[in-house]
This record gives structure tokens, C-alpha cells and sequence, in this order.
């Protein structure tokens, strides 16, 4: 719609971020005031990382070892219960018509989404990254830095293929049962690349073994953020 | 919608035969290709009878993997492009036909494996793909089958398909990353084929058959979904 409008009206490439963060802004504060989603996802999270604590014999497998797995394993579907509110947030009072009829383009409301789901990811991680590596008694080191970079990489391919799912099971009857069969594939180049990242620094090798697995990511990133920007309109009924 | 549907109605919906020659055609093709391979052509000194899973597994594989993917990608990336609805037909029909070869390639494959590698499944490159691709066409029908509105279904599936497209080059460089032991390419490599004469042929005549099996089928399923879509429209007018 708002690509047609008339020059008084147009909409100004600029406006792109500025949109996008009012955006993210607008989704973070309603998450911010009722933090049901957050709560959810991090209470899921710490509790997976205690369960899975009793599923291993420590005397067997190191925990450096099995750490890097049950981190990411976590990481995914706890961000999967964000990804999921994501799009059911603008369904009450069909609050996603008035988002679209506004002068907002379709590419910034997407940026916008992913921008929030980005953050909501980052927040579970940063409660559950230091509660994996306290009861897993895990020694991080000097390559600490590395591993939140690597962290915030996979998020982020995370967060755009999420977010496009998320609109599209957002149009179907099974909304949330459908949106882990349809992303679970598309988090294996990922979220396998960022544990195996991990896996490296959290063993302690030099970092140059992790590059193959970090370029992947890289490219994924990439290629995925793009793609999901340009097929978002697609989602949207006109 | 009324226009529309008469148009269906009168045109373009295909006959209803309980007979399909090209299936049955293709059915033969396969049986004959079988019987060539399990009687008339020499068993392999090295990996014996076992080997001849090789000309049911590589066929299918080509079919499921190669034809019914390709199809899948290239129909869902021109339906964004083109809105046509005889394309997401297309879609959906080499999506579920692949589904059955690909099925086909993950039987057979651990039933070889077992008399060669001496277990069922190994967690190679080439195999953890298909079993990604193949899960990833199921989530796609599944995705299909919870949209209501033909419209949204084509669109949201197309933009699924798509992305699929570009998924599959990750998926297949993640798991390369780790090492392999699936045999490598016997007749798909850049310099000849290295198999004897008898063997090539017996091959080349079941992956015809496999092709023919899967177009008929394939043909079946749209002319399906286009009745399927013009009862809804009837319905709708």
C-alpha cells in the first residue's frame, strides 16, 4: 500500500531503521510490561539445562564435551517459544491490518521483528550462557568474547528464518506446532556450525580450527537475512 | 468466482479415467527393469548380490533428490514470480511424489548398508542430507495442509519452497564438514562411468523407469489437484 502512496507521502529510505527500531521498540515494551514470553522462555531454558545435567554419566563424557549440544539444543527452542508470540502479538484486535496500513514498508516491519526477536533471544542467552557454564562447571577462558560474537551470529540467522516463519504459521491452524517442523531444518546449518564453534573454544583448541564452521555461519547469515527480507512481503495477504 | 469456475467447469478440468495408460506403461517399465536387474545381469565380485539394491537406490535417489527437488524449487521461486496457479499444482504434485522416492532411497539405503557397512545407518554427508531434504518436504506438506485458503497456501508454501531452494546447498555443506563414507558417484562423475557394460545398461533402463514412474505419478497428482480445485471453486460459487 504504502509503496503506491503519493509523493506527499512517500516513504523515505532513511525512515527504513528508524521504522524498524520503532518497531522492535513498540514489541520489546509490551514484552518489557508483561514479560510472560521472557519468563517463559528462560525459566524453559534453565530447567532444560538441570535436566539435562542428570541425563549423562560426568565420569564418561567430559563436559566440555556434551556442553556445546545441550547449549544450543536450549538455545533453539527457547527462542522458538519467542519466535512464537512474535506474530500472535499483532493478532488480538487485528493490531497486524493497522501495522500494514501504516506507512511503514513490509521490509522494515520484518527488520523490525527480527530486531526484537533478535533481542529476546540475546536476553534468554545471557541468563542461560552463565547458568550452563555454572552447573556444568565449564572454563569459558580468555576466548569468552569469541563465543558471545559467535553466539550473536547464530541469533541472528536465528532470528530472521524464525521471524518469516513465524508470519507464516502466523496464516495457518496450527501455528504453534507448525513452526518448530518448519524451522528445526532450517536451524541445522546454524545452529551444528555454532556448536561445533563452541565445542572449539570451550576445549580450548586454537581458534583457527573453529573458521570452516564460523564462515559457514557467516555466509548463512548472510544469504538468510537477505532471502527473508525479500520473501516477507510474500506472507502478507494483500 | 462464478466466471472462474465456469471457465473450469467447461475448459480446462481433465477427464476422469479410471484407466491411465502412462502409469500403467511406467509400471511395467519398472517391473522389466527389476527383472533385468535381478536375472540377467552379472552380480558384482566384489560387493555380490547386495549390489543390486544399486539399481533401485541410485534411480530413486536421482528422481526423489535431482528431479522431484528441482521441480519442487523451481516451481515455488516462479510462482512468487508469476502467480499461476498450475504452478503451485506442480509444487505440491513433485513434493509428495518426491516424498515417495525419497522414501524410497532411505529404505533401501539401510537395508545395503547392513549387509555392506555391517549396520543400518551411518551419519555421513549424503545421508543425513536426504534425511534433512526428506523432512523438510514433510514439514512443506504439512504446511500445505494447514492453510485454509487456496490462495495463502500456494503463497506461504512458494515462499517455503523457495527458501528451501537455498537451504539445501547449507544443509549439504554443514554435514560435508563432517567426513564421509557413502561410496562416491559411480555414474554421475566427470570422467566415465566405471561399471561394466551390463551393469550401466540395466542401470540407465531403471532410471528411465524410475523417471517414467515418477512423471506419471506425478501427472496423476495435478490432474487431482485440479479437480480438487475446481470442486472448490463450484463449491465457492
Amino acid at each position: 500500500m504504502n509503496t503506491t502512496a503519493p509523493a506527499t507521502a512517500s516513504h523515505r529510505p532513511p525512515a527504513f531503521f528508524a521504522d524498524a527500531i520503532r518497531l522492535a521498540r513498540k514489541d520489546l515494551l509490551i514484552e518489557f510490561r508483561t514479560r510472560s514470553a521472557f519468563l517463559a522462555a528462560t525459566v524453559f531454558a534453565v530447567l532444560a539445562v538441570v535436566i539435562f545435567r542428570f541425563t549423562w554419566d560426568p565420569t564418561a563424557i567430559p563436559a566440555f564435551d556434551l556442553a556445546p549440544g545441550v547449549l544450543w539444543v536450549i538455545f533453539t527452542f527457547s527462542g522458538l517459544l519467542g519466535l512464537n508470540r512474535s506474530f500472535g502479538l499483532e493478532q488480538a484486535e487485528r493490531a497486524y491490518d493497522g501495522l500494514l496500513a501504516s506507512q511503514m514498508s513490509r521490509e522494515s516491519i520484518f527488520a523490525g521483528k527480527v530486531l526484537a526477536n533478535l533481542v529476546f533471544v540475546a536476553g534468554v542467552q545471557a541468563l542461560t550462557l552463565p547458568a550452563v557454564a555454572l552447573f556444568f562447571d565449564l572454563q569459558v577462558g580468555s576466548a569468552w568474547g569469541v563465543l558471545i560474537g559467535i553466539v550473536l551470529c547464530a541469533s541472528l540467522g536465528l532470528a530472521a528464518v524464525g521471524t518469516l516463519f513465524a508470519a507464516i504459521a502466523a496464516n495457518t491452524r496450527l501455528a504453534e506446532l507448525l513452526l518448530p517442523m518448519m524451522t528445526l531444518p532450517f536451524f541445522v546449518p546454524l545452529v551444528i556450525p555454532a556448536a561445533q564453534t563452541s565445542a572449539v573454544i570451550l576445549r580450548g583448541q586454537p581458534l583457527d580450527d573453529a573458521l570452516p564452521w564460523f564462515k559457514l555461519l557467516l555466509a548463512f547469515d548472510l544469504v538468510f537475512v537477505t532471502a527473508c527480507l525479500a520473501v516477507f512481503p510474500f506472507t502478507i495477504e494483500e | 468466482m462464478a466466471t472462474s469456475a465456469a471457465t473450469i467447469s467447461r475448459g480446462t478440468v481433465p477427464d476422469v479415467k479410471a484407466f491411465d495408460s502412462f502409469l500403467a506403461i511406467s509400471l511395467i517399465a519398472v517391473l522389466a527393469s527389476c527383472v533385468r536387474a535381478i536375472w540377467f545381469t552379472p552380480v558384482d565380485a566384489m560387493l555380490g548380490a547386495a549390489q543390486k539394491n544399486f539399481y533401485v537406490h541410485v534411480p530413486a535417489a536421482i528422481v526423489g533428490l535431482y528431479v522431484a527437488c528441482g521441480l519442487l524449487a523451481i516451481s515455488s521461486i516462479l510462482y512468487l514470480w508469476l502467480k499461476d496457479e498450475r504452478l503451485d499444482r506442480l509444487a505440491e504434485a513433485s513434493a509428495e511424489v518426491g516424498l515417495l522416492f525419497m522414501g524410497i532411497v532411505l529404505v533401501t539405503g539401510p537395508i545395503w548398508a547392513r549387509t555392506s557397512w555391517g549396520t543400518w545407518w551411518v551419519w555421513e554427508a549424503r545421508i543425513t542430507s536426504t534425511l534433512f531434504l526428506w523432512l523438510l518436504v514433510l514439514g512443506y506438506l504439512v504446511l500445505r495442509g494447514a492453510v485454509e485458503s487456496p490462495e495463502s497456501r500456494a503463497r506461504l508454501s512458494a515462499v517455503m519452497g523457495a527458501l528451501a531452494a537455498l537451504l539445501v546447498p547449507f544443509i549439504h555443506l554443514t554435514v560435508k564438514l563432517f567426513r564421509g563414507m557413502h561410496p562416491q558417484p559411480v555414474v554421475l562423475k566427470p570422467e566415465k562411468p566405471s561399471m561394466p557394460p551390463e551393469m550401466l545398461a540395466t542401470f540407465l533402463m531403471a532410471t528411465v523407469a524410475f523417471l517414467l514412474l515418477f512423471f506419471a505419478l506425478l501427472r496423476m497428482r495435478m490432474r487431482w489437484a485440479t479437480l480438487r480445485d475446481a470442486r472448490a471453486a463450484l463449491e465457492g460459487a
